[in-house]
């Protein structure tokens, strides 16, 4: 196992190096930040002013060179628009999203696990037929339309909840959350929910295929026919069993919720690293993004990382090396 | 039982039906036992007729801007344009565009590109993932680090790099959906097969010395279908938007001839307004769609299930 | 966000109690804004909402008001003779911090501009025509300026006056940007003061006790950017800001009869035109039945121009919140003469007449390229304009794309046309035509946003006289006459004035800005 943990995280050292060049070239090719950034009252030469000053007058080659050199020392420059560390610009929002992403997967998984159960035991009941109905208006019904409905719902009609922004932060060490408190739990419920009603679907519908699947299996009519109770059959034999797919599929969206939980961060003003990800493409602000890209693919990696070794854990069958 | 059914039994492929009954007769009276499916089905040759048949059924060619009238912009639904020679039925949107009309020439150019990008990046992610679980130690390794460099990767950072390097065009969005969705296939793809590499059946028809291709193919796969289609038909809808999001930016379909996505996305502005109709029945016909594709898919996926107990 | 409303409740009481006492509220003051400042240095990055928020912190030489007029500010006085102006400097103002405002802050605040490492945007823009700066004694300021300069006043509004003693330290610009955005070093003697920015979130003023000039209103002012305009109005209507910064527009019928709401619309300086390739070559994007370029036929841009019906757009796309256009500055702002005042009406009878006079009875093809996101309905205009040249025969083919590759494009002639905006920050005649009209020449720094092709040399005399007269009178009358060569040639094709938009709780007030900034110190509860 150590070996094994050693080998990933060397590998995606790598990866976070190939990852920094693709993004310095796809940027490159997409445009010419200067002209996003200067006035358009600037001059010629003051847009040469400026490049020279950013350093993007030099080969790209080069340029690239000089960001792995500061790197490797932590240094990841700072952003072209606003002048500070793009690092400490993201680690400053991550905490914002962080709790987002965790809310909305958690919100996700408790409902969305015993839905799927349920509709995978007695498929062809109404109650499951209603479940499955309304998982596929879960996904099908766009992410800022059902943020919006929301605020318009309980923030401006009944007013109980704000309509956006996030609530006062408390610091649990280098982290400042405001899960942990009633008033910035409010500004959280909504835009967690928001997220959670696609993604609750989603584990809705692989909890029940996988259900379906496991329930003909032999060990669960032993299981039965030793008489154990149906909730232990169900619990145990059964939750064990399906929790490879919903693994794989709750750590596959969360890593994306983390990383790009755009739509929501926008609708709901909250100050969270994936607005900050969207407006730094879009003005080619690239020592945030390919900070932002880098920490992201290292972040996936440790996230799939931890579903393989959950694999282990869930399935003896399950080797990580293969024969 | 008949020889060929000793002989199938052998390879482990799912137990071949007396020459008698074809598997497709079969199969058929196994979908048609469903209402619900069925219903589907009807829906979804409603919904692909119409979008095929837009040219002849709809009463305005939105695409030809040289035909829209800045004027009867934003009408509500069963209002008629200025010399009354057209009813629109369901209002019209900010660019004066009749709504059904557009749903109807929007919808096919949705459905192809989310057909045909959800399709190729499925049968490309699969088939990653399984080889990746088959073949393990480095292959696996150096797989599974593309599939996370791909699922950092930005579906919007993507989409710009290919329209700055590829050009415009419906084709390039299609490309940049696969790009965007392949790798999410291939982990799931991987996850299945992870736990399937190590039963039985695997080892059995290692032992007969057949090609690792074909063990994936008719053994594997078959059984890692369950969490794959169920991903397939969500993506679909997932794929529509995406479509929608990039064609914002420039790539892809020219935005005076908006696809079904991008309506939806359009009418986001006018939700607030009070000009409901302009995202809402956009956004009906989309998830008329995407139910019936889900109801259609979803007994498909319980009827070809292997380990689902078949009749016959 | 709901300690805010827990605060505001309680000061909404108090301010009960007091509120005969004076004008002064112990209220606070929450406003919505679109975008985000990217620094809170006065000098770092020039962008409206940068400059609106120094210009709440700190006071320059000289303001301008909503309309553009130089006014005093911490200037009190000024003369000019020849290349040297002479400014009195107000007595008696002190900073924020209590320490006195002197000449020798002026000199700190002009030397530091051009020391500002890595300014995406840097201020030296509006100080290229100072030569030397001067403080004779504590209370004046004294300039020289490389040649007459008329538009010295306007920029040095646009560079407010930092604390020497605070905002020095042992960097060359003295504090850097980073320790500026943190609040260090950043004192001012404007209306507010600088408490706190939590990025992405908030941005906290307090009251500045010695303000010199009228108590300002509120007790604090809070700036929440909120970047999507449906969320932003949403939070207006469920209460949770006071003032928001440009609403959608097609929110605007829905707000304007909210009776708890007030709307404030003003006309701006900001211009959005199309900018046709008058290239010899047919430019991209173009199908001419004789392999010329039919934009280069000054009929042809007529009927073209004749072909938008503004008013439509306006009405239609705009949900009032713009004014048709013929020049590009409307009447009677400083150079904008009375002939193009008015917008003639839209006639595509008379456009297709001279298409065909041109040569071109059957049209011809063309495309437009424009940006999505950048200006107000931006693509939205787009696609109405290229559906009404579509009508008369010239068959548009839209092309919209995000921003910066929209700008690639355009620097690179991509496009046989393109949509942009402009604003014309100064108030005058002279930005717009020098840089979106007059022959492009890089060297110069003149034509520098004129991506056309367009080349008018009589007219680019006039501009160039112009920019060297002092007296307001000849300045105006040579503008006037440039402008219309340049409107009478259709070398470019305004299509509307924006107007800025501010919607706010029906006891707020702002009269708005023709440079649309949200100054919070004018904003004002309603009598």
């Amino acid at each position: 196992m150590l070996s094994t943990i050693v080998r990933r995280l060397l590998q995606t050292l790598l990866v976070v190096l190939v990852m920094s060049g693709l993004v310095f070239a796809g940027l490159y090719l997409i445009g010419d930040p200067v002209l996003m950034l200067a006035s358009p009252e600037a001059t010629d030469a003051q847009r040469e002013e400026i490049r020279r000053a950013l350093g993007l007058d030099l080969p790209l080659g080069r340029q690239y060179l000089i960001f792995l050199g500061k790197a490797a020392q932590l240094d990841f420059g700072n952003s072209f628009l606003t002048g500070e560390s793009a690092m400490r610009l993201i680690l400053e929002r991550m905490p914002a999203t962080l709790e987002l992403a965790t809310l909305a997967m958690l919100l996700s998984v408790l409902i969305g696990v015993p839905l799927g159960i349920y509709a995978g035991l007695r498929p062809r009941g109404a109650g499951a037929r209603s479940i499955m109905a309304g998982s596929v208006l879960g996904f099908s019904l766009p992410n800022f339309w059902v943020g919006l409905m929301l605020i318009m719902l309980f923030a401006v009609m009944l007013g109980w909840l704000p309509a956006g922004g996030r609530g006062p932060v408390e610091s649990f060490g280098p982290l400042k959350l405001s899960a942990f408190n009633w008033e910035g739990l409010k500004s959280l419920i909504l835009p967690a929910s928001t997220i959670a009603v696609a993604k609750c679907a989603l584990i809705i519908r692989v909890t029940r295929a996988a259900t379906r699947e496991c329930l003909p299996q032999d060990y669960i009519k032993f299981a039965r026919a030793k008489g154990l109770r149906e909730k232990r059959v169900l619990g145990v034999h059964l939750l064990k069993n399906i929790m490879i797919p919903i693994v794989t599929i709750g750590g596959l969206e969360y890593g994306q919720v983390f990383a790009f939980a755009v739509v929501t961060e926008t609708v709901f003003s909250w100050p969270g690293m994936g607005k900050l990800l969207i407006d730094s493409i879009i003005t080619l602000d690239r020592p945030v993004v390919v900070a932002y890209l880098m920490l992201t693919v290292a972040f996936l990696a440790m996230l799939n990382l931890l579903v393989d070794i959950a694999y282990t854990v869930l399935d003896p069958r399950v080797r990580l090396e293969a024969a | 039982m008949s020889a060929r059914h000793d002989a199938s039994m052998a390879t482990g492929a799912p137990p071949v039906l007396p020459a008698r009954e074809s598997l497709w007769r079969v199969f058929a009276a196994q979908f048609f036992s469903s209402r619900l499916a069925v219903f589907g089905l009807i829906l979804l040759i409603i919904c692909l007729a119409m979008a095929l048949g837009a040219p002849w059924i709809s009463p305005q060619n939105p695409y030809d801007i040289a035909s829209l009238d800045i004027m009867d912009s934003k009408m509500p639904p069963g209002s008629a344009n200025m010399d009354g020679s057209l009813t629109y039925w369901l209002g019209t949107d900010g660019q004066a565009r009749d709504i059904f009309s557009a749903i109807l020439y929007g919808m096919r150019t949705s459905l192809f590109v989310g057909f045909v990008s959800v399709s190729a990046a499925f049968l490309i992610g699969a088939a990653v993932g399984l080889v990746s679980a088959y073949f393990g130690g480095r292959i696996d390794a150096l797989l599974m680090r593309l599939v996370d460099i791909q699922l950092s990767f930005p579906s919007i950072l993507v989409a710009l790099v290919l329209l700055a390097v590829l050009g415009k065009g419906v084709d390039k969005v299609i490309y940049a959906l696969i790009a965007v969705q392949w790798a999410y296939f291939a982990r799931a793809a991987r996850g299945a097969a992870i736990v399937e590499r190590n039963k039985e059946y695997v080892e059995a028809a290692r032992c007969m010395a057949l090609p690792w291709h074909r063990i994936l193919r008719r053994h594997v796969f078959p059984n890692c279908m369950p969490p794959l289609m169920v991903i397939a038909t969500i993506d679909l809808a997932h794929a529509i938007a995406l479509e929608a999001t990039l064609s914002f930016l420039g790539v892809g379909v020219p935005v005076t001839e908006p696809s079904l996505g991008m309506l939806i996305s359009n009418g986001f502005e006018f939700l607030l307004s009070g000009n409901y109709w302009i995202s809402f029945f956009p956004g009906i016909a989309l998830a008329l769609v995407v139910v019936a594709i889900n109801l259609v898919g979803d007994h498909l996926r319980d009827i070809l299930n292997p380990r689902n107990e078949i009749q016959g | 966000m709901k300690l805010i409303r827990k605060t505001m409740l309680f000061s909404v009481l108090a301010a009960g109690l007091i509120a005969a006492a004076g004008p002064a509220q112990a209220r606070d003051l929450i406003i919505a804004l679109r975008s985000e400042p990217s620094s809170m240095d006065p000098q770092f990055h020039s962008l409206t909402p940068n400059t609106q928020l120094s210009e709440t912190l700190f006071d320059p030489l000289v303001r301008t008001d909503g309309t553009a007029k130089p006014v005093p500010s911490l200037a009190e006085s000024w003369t000019v003779d020849g290349d040297v102006w002479t400014f009195k400097l107000r007595p008696n103002v002190k900073f924020s911090d209590g320490t006195p405002f002197t000449s020798e802050d002026v000199l700190f605040t002009y030397d530091r501009v051009p020391k500002v490492p890595n300014s995406p945007s840097s201020y030296s823009l509006y100080l290229s025509t100072v030569d030397k700066v001067e403080a004779p004694d504590a209370h004046t300021v004294k300039i020289t300026t490389k040649g007459p300069s008329p538009v010295l006043l306007a920029n040095l509004s646009m560079v407010p006056i930092m604390s020497k003693k605070a905002a020095s330290g042992p960097a060359p610009e003295g504090k850097t940007t980073v320790e500026l955005n943190r609040g260090d070093g950043l004192v001012g003697t404007g209306p507010y003061k600088f408490v706190s920015w939590k990025r992405g979130a908030e941005i906290v003023f307090d009251r500045n006790e010695h303000y010199w000039g009228d108590k300002p209103d509120w007790d604090k002012v809070i700036y929440r950017p909120i970047s999507n305009s449906a969320a932003r109005v949403a939070a207006l209507l469920a209460g949770d800001v006071d003032v928001i910064e440009d609403p959608s527009t097609d929110d605007l019928p829905k707000l304007k009869k909210d009776k708890n709401l007030h709307v404030q619309e003003t006309p701006s300086f900001r211009v959005i035109y199309i900018a046709l390739n008058q290239g010899k070559e047919p430019p991209a994007g173009m199908t001419a039945p004789d392999g010329k370029n039919p934009l280069t036929d000054r009929r042809v841009r007529e009927a073209l121009s004749l072909a938008i019906d503004r008013q439509a757009i306006v009405d239609r796309i705009m949900d009032g919140a713009g004014m048709p256009a013929a020049n590009l500055l409307a009447y009677p702002a400083f150079g904008a003469s009375e002939k193009y005042a008015k917008v003639p009406k839209a006639d595509a009878d008379k456009a297709k007449k001279l298409l065909a006079e041109a040569g071109y009875p059957d049209g011809f093809a063309m495309s437009l390229g424009s940006p999505d996101g950048r200006y107000t309905n931006d693509k939205r205009i787009a696609q109405v304009v290229a559906s009404m040249w579509a009508r008369i025969g010239v068959k548009t083919a839209v092309e919209t794309m995000a921003p910066p590759v929209f700008f690639k494009q355009r620097n690179a002639y991509a496009f046989s046309s393109y949509l942009a905006g402009w604003a014309v920050s100064s108030g005058e005649m002279l930005n717009p035509l020098n840089s979106l009209v007059v022959t492009k020449d890089p060297a110069q720094g003149l034509g520098t946003t004129n991506w056309s092709k367009y080349s008018n040399p009589e007219m680019d005399k006039l501009v160039m006289q112009a920019s060297k007269t002092l007296d307001d009178g000849q300045r105006a009358a040579l503008l006037q006459k440039a402008a219309d060569m340049a409107m009478d040639d259709y070398s470019i094709l305004p299509l509307q004035f924006e107007l800025s938009v501010w919607a706010m709780k029906k006891d707020i007030r702002y009269g708005g800005r023709a440079d649309q900034m949200t100054l919070a110190q004018y904003m004002t509860l309603a009598k």
